[in-house]
Parts: structure tokens; sequence; C-alpha cells
């Protein structure tokens, strides 16, 4: 990938982020504070730790080209996968099925990418994946429940690998004239306006939340975190325009239309986690929970953006 | 490859953690009992363990099955430090029990599975004697239940490659053998103490509303 100023500016813009937080967490942290209070300055210390080793990472990544970005989407889909489905109730019957969607379809999906294949990339999985895996399910005989596992493994491998694996498609799969070679910053736009958004929205909520979404769905999503979450974010993907091929209303107008999705995402994922009894659907990142947790927002904005982006603007 | 390098593989696959509900990491002797689903409980428990008292807590397995071929042979006696148990025709002088206080040394520890074979649910069947018997010749020996979580979920009984699901490794109150307390009123409440791990774990890794992975 190449490494230019505006790829530096987004780094670095990122990095003043992550001090301004991560000092704020320590400034908190100093300040005597009741229970409540403390235990959600500790979460927010944990939240800004595993923020810089997940940029990190991320950074790292994008600068090693399609490949490493490839190889961490791929990852991070077979993460949030094993996670979805630890919590969705299978049977015997359904573990064939299910070596086939962790060890052939998810590479598959991400090989696709590599090879730039868009037809296969776009319906492998809700064509061949949707028919043929109810068929392996079938052959073995167990048919309790069978429509009800048939589909939460789907639907699973929809969310966990094929959404989410349209960010990473942003990089080999879309052709912008005048902009070519520089997808990478695409990539790291879109990943940057989705996470400030469940960044925003948590802080606005923190600081004036007042009115409930959805109550039952999640304690914390409020009218507040939304609207302010949503206003700040787009402001600033509008005014990060500079590093796309959009003009300051088209990449306000995306910038929306992320935000939107990352806040259904978010509210959607919540949803199966009360229905588990569950507040987390892992452990694996302090402070976030599973990787699921964090990625849920990708998950919903990432086929969105993709296609608003491919449809406008791509060859 | 050495122990630490599988345990940690091992780790990945099953994605398994230990929780110390009831007691502590600790290295004096102990018995880790635990339901019995996947040939990879005796590794998984194993793995998650402290390396300090890894290299200390001896997995007890059959021979029939860990002998059958040599990749499996050596995994067991070089890696695991298992100790290979006959279950099919003990004899006075090959019986499970001899075999297990020999290779438990004075410091040793032992990851038991007291049903004697994989069982096809989450719950496990009836316990076989060896736990108290080795209870009674040992009593400074202390008796850890653990309740594996999911096992049966990533290596059902008759398949051959594991998905990997998230495990759980839970590790209770020990238990204490009463003076005097007949074979089976132990066994069942050594029984029942793994079982009952499943309700101090709650919720988080195992729903249980619907019916699971079962056979």
């Amino acid at each position: 990938m190449k490494l230019d100023a505006e790829m530096l500016w987004l780094t670095g813009g990122v990095i003043v982020l992550l001090l301004v937080g991560s000092v704020t967490g320590w400034w908190l942290a100093r300040r005597p504070l009741a229970e409540a209070g403390r235990k959600t300055v500790d979460n927010l210390n944990a939240r800004m730790k595993a923020w810089w080793v997940m940029t990190a990472v991320f950074a790292l990544a994008i600068l090693t080209g399609g490949v490493g970005s490839i190889v961490l989407f791929a990852f991070s889909s077979f993460l949030a996968l094993r996670e979805f489905l630890t919590l969705t109730p299978t049977r015997l019957g359904d573990h064939r099925s299910l070596f086939w969607v962790f060890f052939v379809i998810t590479p598959l999906q991400y090989l696709l990418l590599y090879y730039e294949w868009y037809g296969l990339f776009s319906i492998m999985i809700p064509v061949y994946g949707f028919l043929i895996l109810p068929i392996r399910t079938a052959v073995v005989g167990d048919t309790e429940r069978f429509l009800e596992r048939a589909a939460k493994i789907q639907w699973g491998l929809m969310i966990c690998v094929y959404s989410l694996s349209h960010a990473p498609a942003i990089l080999t799969m879309l052709k912008i004239p005048n902009f070519t070679g520089e997808n990478g910053k695409l990539l790291y736009y879109f990943v940057l306006v989705c996470e400030l958004n469940d960044v925003l929205q948590y802080v606005f909520g923190k600081l004036f939340g007042k009115h409930l979404i959805s109550p039952k769905v999640s304690p914390n999503k409020t009218w507040e975190g939304l609207i302010g979450g949503i206003s700040a974010t787009v402001a600033i993907g509008a005014a990060l325009c500079w590093a796309t091929p959009f003009t300051p209303l088209q990449s306000a107008g995306l910038s929306l239309a992320i935000c939107l999705m990352g806040f259904g995402g978010g509210l959607v994922m919540s949803a199966i986690k009360r229905d588990r009894g569950v507040k987390d659907w892992g452990a694996s990142i302090a402070g976030h929970g599973g990787v699921l947790d964090r990625i849920d927002s990708l998950c919903f904005s990432a086929p969105v953006f993709f296609h608003l982006t491919r449809y406008y603007f791509s060859e | 490859m050495t122990p630490s390098v599988v345990a940690t593989l091992l780790r990945l696959i099953t994605g398994a953690r230990a929780q110390w509900i009831g007691c502590e990491p600790h290295p004096r002797p102990r018995i880790y009992f635990a339901n019995h689903t996947s040939n990879l409980d005796g590794p998984t428990i194993w793995s998650v363990l402290p390396a300090e008292l890894r290299r200390l807590a001896r997995p007890v397995a059959a021979r029939d099955y860990w002998n059958g071929g040599r990749i499996r042979r050596y995994m067991a006696t070089k890696i695991f430090n298992s100790i290979l148990i006959e279950r099919k025709q003990p004899t006075r002088t090959d019986n499970p029990i001899d075999d297990m206080l020999r290779g438990l040394g004075d410091t040793g520890s032992l990851i038991l599975f007291p049903e004697g074979t994989r069982g096809p649910g989450p719950d496990p069947t009836e316990f076989k004697s060896g736990l108290f018997h080795i209870a009674k010749k040992r009593p400074d020996l202390e008796l850890i239940p653990v309740l594996l979580d999911n096992m049966n979920r990533v290596l059902p009984k008759g398949e051959l490659l594991p998905v990997p699901l998230i495990c759980s490794v839970s590790f209770g109150n020990p238990l204490l053998l009463i003076e005097g307390e007949p074979r089976d009123a132990f066994l069942t409440r050594a029984r029942q103490a793994v079982i009952d791990l499943r309700s101090a774990v709650i919720a988080p890794n195992s729903p249980r509303l619907e019916p699971r992975h079962e056979a």
C-alpha cells in the first residue's frame, strides 16, 4: 500500500484521538469517584488500552497491503463466527456442516477476495452455502428443530463472514477512476467512521443520555447518544473527504449510511445477546467483550458502504 | 513440539480458559476429576493449567486408544505425560489403580475421568469406583471437581475433525472423603459436585434454554 501524505494524516489523527482518550481516562481515574463511576472509568481505561492495540494491528494490516488486510478480516470473521456459534444451540447432526462453515466456506470467501473473483464472492454464501449446508445436515438425518438450526448457522455465516468480508472488498473489488492504488485510504476511512460512530455514541450517551431507545434490547443506547454521536461522526466524515474520492456532501451522506447501519447492527446483535441471556459475546478483548461486540457495527455497515460506493463511484 | 507449544495450540483450538471457582491453582497433589465427552478432554484440562501445575498433572487415559498409532503414543507419553491404563481386562498385576498410584508419585497430580468412558451428553454418567479407591489410599490428595463445558460440541464421540467452538473449564470446591463414607454415596456426591458446577458457572457460555449438542 502506498504510504502517502493523506494516509499519514489519517494515522496521525487517530493517534491524537487515542492520546486524548487515554489522557482523559488517566485524569478521570485520579479523581475520587463513587462506585458506579469508578467502574465506568476502569472500563473506559481498559477500552482505551485495547483501542491502541486494535489500531496498531489494523494500521499494520493496511500497510502490508491487500494480503494483510484480507488475513486480518478473515481471522476476525473466524473469531466472530466462533463466538456466534458457541452461543447458538446446535446438535450433533450439525457437526459436519459446522466443520465446513469454519474450515472451507470462511477461508474460501476471503480467498475469492484475494483473487478478485467478484461474481463468486458475492453469491458463494447466499446461494451455494445457503442451499448446500442444509443438504449436508439433512443427510445426517437429525430432524429435530431442523429449520431453526439450519437458519441460525446460515445467519451467523451471513453476518460474521459474508457481511464482514465486504470491508476488505473495498481494497480489492472497487475500481474507482482517479483513485487507483489508493483504496487503502478508503478502507481506513470506512473503519474509522464506523468505529468513531460507536465511540461517539458511547461518549454522548454517557454524558447526556437520558431517553432510552429500546430499554429491553440495550440499557446503553439513548436518543441523545444516537443523535449526538451520529451528528458528530457525519461532520468528521465530511471533513475527511480529502482522503476519499468523495465531495464533502457525498462523504457526509456515506458517513450517515455507515452510522445508521452501524447503530442498527449494534441493536440487532444486542437483541440476540439478550435472548441468549448474556451481556457480551465473549471476553477476548479487555473492556469491550468479545470480537463480535467490537465489530457488530462493521458487519452491518460494510456491505452497504461497499455497494453504495460501487454503484455510484466504481467503474 | 514442546509441551507448552502444544498447550498453546490446544487452547487456540478449544478457546478454553480456566475458571477457578472453588479453589486456586496450587501445586499441591490433587486429583482433577471431570465429566468426559471427548477425546480432547484430558489434553484440554492439562492445557489450561498454569505451566508449573501442568508439569505435575498427569492425565489418566485409555491405553487401547492412546497406543493406537505412533503420533498418539508420542503425544500421550512425551507431551501430556499421561498414565496409560488398561480398561478392558485388568488383572491382578495390571490394574488401573496401581498404575495411577505409581504414576502419582509423591508430588504428582492426576487428571481423571471417573466415568471411564465418554458419555453422550453434557451431564456425566455414573462414576466408576477408581476415584474412591485412590482417595482412600491417598487421603493427602485434594479432590477437585472439574466441569468441561462445550467439549461435546468441539469433538463429539465418533467424529474425527474438531469444530473450534469456545469451551470452558471450571474448577470447583475441593471434596473430602468422609471417614467411613460408603463407596456409592461418595461417588454420587462426587458426580453431583461436577454437575453443580454448571449452575456456578452461570449462564454466560452455556445457553440451556434449548436442547444443545446432544446425541
